[in-house]
């Protein structure tokens, strides 16, 4: 495949597999950084 | 169900536990049977029917009607509704329940049960939608799980567990609130790779739209059903906070229901504007479409909204069982009834006896499950030792 | 059972951290996709079939698949219409000619091999793969059995062993892959004794229906069916007649499967990326409506209070100065009491004073007076 995407299919499973990964980094950076935007709050 | 009394410790054999008893046995020989011989043994599936109703109805209708635990925990803990928090425990603890069953049904459906994991830990099919439904559904199980420990762990006296997950319980909500309508929207995605096999009428680029939107109707129903039933079955259990807060309950959520059952009747319509479909509905599916449309999403929008007017606490609780076979009409319209509507009848599906069998074993076991853990831990009262705890 | 390769590379793989980063999409700038270069494809000729079901016994042989239930000599089979079921990757199926006196048409159905394929789409363990030869192949040692990608093929193809307990397989064409990789026909290209089936480059077998089309208008129709059927497809079919009378669907669109699920698999992430935000923000909104409406709450009491306090305050002073007066009143009323006491006994003694006095002066003015009267 000498680093070409031919199909779309191959081309949204790349790009959905990092996509998900990222997902996974948002849910554990939401709290965390509303913590951070809170936590001098009284 | 209205036989069901708890206070009774002695009376096993009241009619309603022999009949639960005798659904639990068909339902374990038929265990049995597809177990030790397969699909082919108990189920009328076919090379053109994959799907049956242990989708239909098991997953599609249970996630759906499982919908109360986001909705509700969304409107008291998010929105604010405190007036809403004595309906939280039991709408968290009938969405996990709901949800395990779900996963535990989908243990017969499927091939080979034992790789339920593998999308996770093998080889995920990042492409699929019903991967993404399989991650949220294994995700939201794990929120839920530990929204609902709070019960067990006062019931248990485990007070420091107990305040950790309490301290949670706002991520914990938007986390759900998130989840669900990722995989609530995403089972009507499913739909979409498959135009040409989904009747026009019920197919629509709109389907993981229109699926989210339901389940909201669908939990919120769910919630004032559950409720009136529970009111004739475990009135004992309840707390003075329960009963005051219960009418409020129903008046909100009916209202909201009606609010929301209107949208939704406005996207469909929107679907049918947007796909030109118009002509279709006056052929046979056409009609049943209407029925669907005004029987079961006007008419229950109507009463809701004439219930919540007139404070006929009476007529939102009838109403909400209206709602809710609107919602099971729906999702067996678009997994059964519509699908493969272009092939002749003799190539149609209809469930065998003993896939029928099974859903009914599996909502026993959940009835049973709910009245276990209602008889005995703190859900429709609040546990003496946390009262103030709001 | 045999782990593929492929569960080696698990999640890292699906993201492809490692190779992604080399990969660039083929023409990635306006993202279309036109598929493997000079992958294979079948032509089928339906015009050319006789219906003799070669095909299928060769494909029964070598796919090694379940001994069938009529032989395949037997031509009466075809007096039903049939699908692709578990134990045949393979059928032909009969037409009668809706003119009259025309002889009846054959068509042979089996994976259509899609370009984009739906099934590799709706696959949640990529059991589905298309090969840069062509071919769609299955690997079941990672196969759940859910059986989505039966619903989500359009074409109806995929099957299930439904009957097997511990082992049931999802059942379709393979373009016989195995065979291919070693040079050799598919076994139903190879057996055709008409030149139903031509195999080779997909490129090619377009440029040679499109020529028979051309050569021949009267005998074909202009449509090539699968070259754009649902993305187009590595098997292609020719016919005389329209192919919605073959029993094969016209209705299905352009539109590849993947290209139909990426709206909704777009919306996923940005529900991610928007929902905790906006719920946050409604949860900050009430919570703040709450603490406003609590601090007026305290607020209110708090004046409240302080107002009673002042009212209690000016009540007190009030009676205080009340009972001031009051005991001034006393004192004075005591003290005029007693002065007025002490000016009576004073007058009093006075009175009596006066009297006495009165009383002596009488006593000796009497003499007096009678001397005065006498």
């Amino acid at each position: 495949m000498d680093g070409n995407i031919f199909t779309l299919q191959d081309f949204m499973y790349f790009t959905k597999a990092i996509t998900y990964l990222v997902i996974v980094a948002a849910l554990i950076a939401f709290p965390a950084f509303w913590l951070f935007l809170t936590d001098r709050d009284e | 169900m209205s036989d069901t009394k708890t206070t009774t410790g002695g009376t096993l054999f009241t009619p309603f536990n022999m009949v639960a008893g005798l659904i639990l046995l068909v339902g374990g020989i038929v265990t049995v049977l597809r177990f030790t011989g397969g699909l082919a043994a108990v189920t009328n599936l076919s090379d053109n029917n994959p799907w049956g109703l242990w989708i239909g109805f098991d997953l599609l209708v249970g996630v759906a009607l499982a919908a109360g635990g986001y909705v509700t925990s969304a409107a008291c803990y998010i929105f604010g509704l405190k007036r809403f928090h004595s309906a939280v425990r039991p709408a968290i603890l009938t969405a996990f329940l709901g949800y395990a069953l779900v996963v535990f049904a989908l243990h017969y459906d499927v091939g080979r049960p034992w790789r339920l994991p593998y999308p996770f830990i093998v080889q995920p099919g990042t492409t699929s939608l019903l991967f993404e439904v399989g991650a949220c559904v294994a995700l939201y199980l794990t929120v839920l799980f530990i929204e609902y420990t709070p019960a067990p762990l006062e019931w248990l006296g485990f007070k420091r567990a107990r305040n950790i997950v309490v301290k949670l319980t706002l991520v914990l909500t938007i986390f759900g609130v998130v989840l669900s309508t990722l995989h609530q929207s995403s089972l009507g995605a499913l739909y979409v790779i498959a135009p040409s096999k989904l009747h026009p009428l019920w197919y629509s680029s709109y389907l993981p739209v229109y699926f989210f939107i339901s389940s909201i109707i669908a939990g919120l129903s769910m919630v004032v059903f559950e409720g009136s039933l529970s009111h004739k079955n475990f009135h004992d259990k309840m707390d003075e906070t329960h009963l005051k807060e219960a009418d409020g309950v129903v008046l909100g959520f009916g209202k909201a229901a009606a609010w929301v059952l209107f949208g939704y009747f406005i996207i469909k319509l929107v679907g049918l504007a947007v796909d030109n479909n118009w002509h279709h509905l006056a052929s046979g599916w056409g009609l049943w479409f209407l029925v669907e449309m005004l029987g079961f999403v006007l008419l229950p929008c109507y009463l809701y909204a004439v219930g919540s007017r007139d404070k006929n606490i009476k007529l939102i609780r009838r109403t909400s069982l209206l709602a809710v076979l609107g919602i099971v009409l729906n999702r067996f319209n678009v997994s059964m009834v519509a699908f493969n509507y272009h092939l002749p009848s003799s190539e149609r599906y209809f469930p065998h006896w003993m896939e029928i069998a099974i859903s009914l074993f599996i909502v026993t076991i959940g009835v049973l499950a709910f009245r276990f853990f209602v008889t005995r831990m703190p859900i429709l009262y609040e546990h003496p030792d946390y009262k103030d705890a709001h | 059972m045999a782990i593929s390769r492929r569960k080696f590379l698990g999640w890292m793989g699906a993201a492809g951290l490692g190779a992604t980063v080399g990969k660039s999409a083929h023409a990635a700038s306006n993202k279309h996709f036109e598929g493997f270069p000079d992958s294979m494809g079948v032509l089928h000729d339906v015009v050319r079939c006789v219906g003799c079901r070669s095909c299928e016994a060769a494909c029964n042989s070598v796919n090694q698949l379940p001994p069938p239930d009529e032989s395949f000599k037997d031509l009466t089979v075809l007096d039903q219409k049939r699908r692709t079921d578990a134990k045949t990757y393979t059928i032909v199926n009969r037409f009668e000619t809706a003119a009259k006196n025309q002889p009846p048409l054959y068509v042979k159905d089996q994976c259509n091999h899609c370009l984009e394929p739906a099934c590799a789409s709706a696959c949640f363990v990529k059991a589905f793969i298309k090969t840069k030869e062509g071919a769609v192949v299955y690997d079941e040692s990672v196969c759940v059995g859910c059986r989505y990608c039966m619903i989500a093929c359009p074409f109806e193809i995929p099957t299930y062993e439904y009957d097997k307990v511990l082992t049931p397989r999802v059942m379709k064409c393979t373009l016989c892959h195995p065979r291919l990789l070693e040079g050799k026909l598919p076994g139903c290209v190879e057996v055709c004794p008409t030149e139903a089936l031509t195999f080779g480059k997909r490129e090619d077998l377009l440029h040679i229906a499109r020529e028979r089309i051309r050569r021949q208008p009267d005998r074909y129709v202009d449509h090539i069916y699968g070259e754009n059927e649902m993305g187009g497809t590595s098997w292609l079919y020719i016919a005389g007649v329209p192919f919605s009378e073959l029993g094969m669907r016209e209705d299905l669109g352009v539109t590849p499967a993947p290209a139909l699920t990426a709206g909704a698999l777009g919306a996923v992430p940005i529900v991610v990326g928007l929902w905790p935000v906006l719920l946050t923000g409604i949860y900050a909104v009430s919570r703040r409506k709450d603490k406003i409406a609590q601090e007026e709450q305290a607020d209110a009491v708090a004046a409240a209070v302080a107002t009673s306090k002042e009212e209690a305050k000016s009540e007190l002073e009030k009676v205080l100065a009340m009972k001031e007066k009051e005991k001034e009143t006393a004192i004075n009323m005591a003290v005029k009491k007693a002065l007025e006491d002490a000016a009576k006994e004073q007058e009093e003694a006075a009175a009596k004073a006066q009297e006495d006095a009165a009383a002596e002066a009488q006593d000796d003015s009497e003499p007096k007076q009678t001397e005065e009267d006498s």
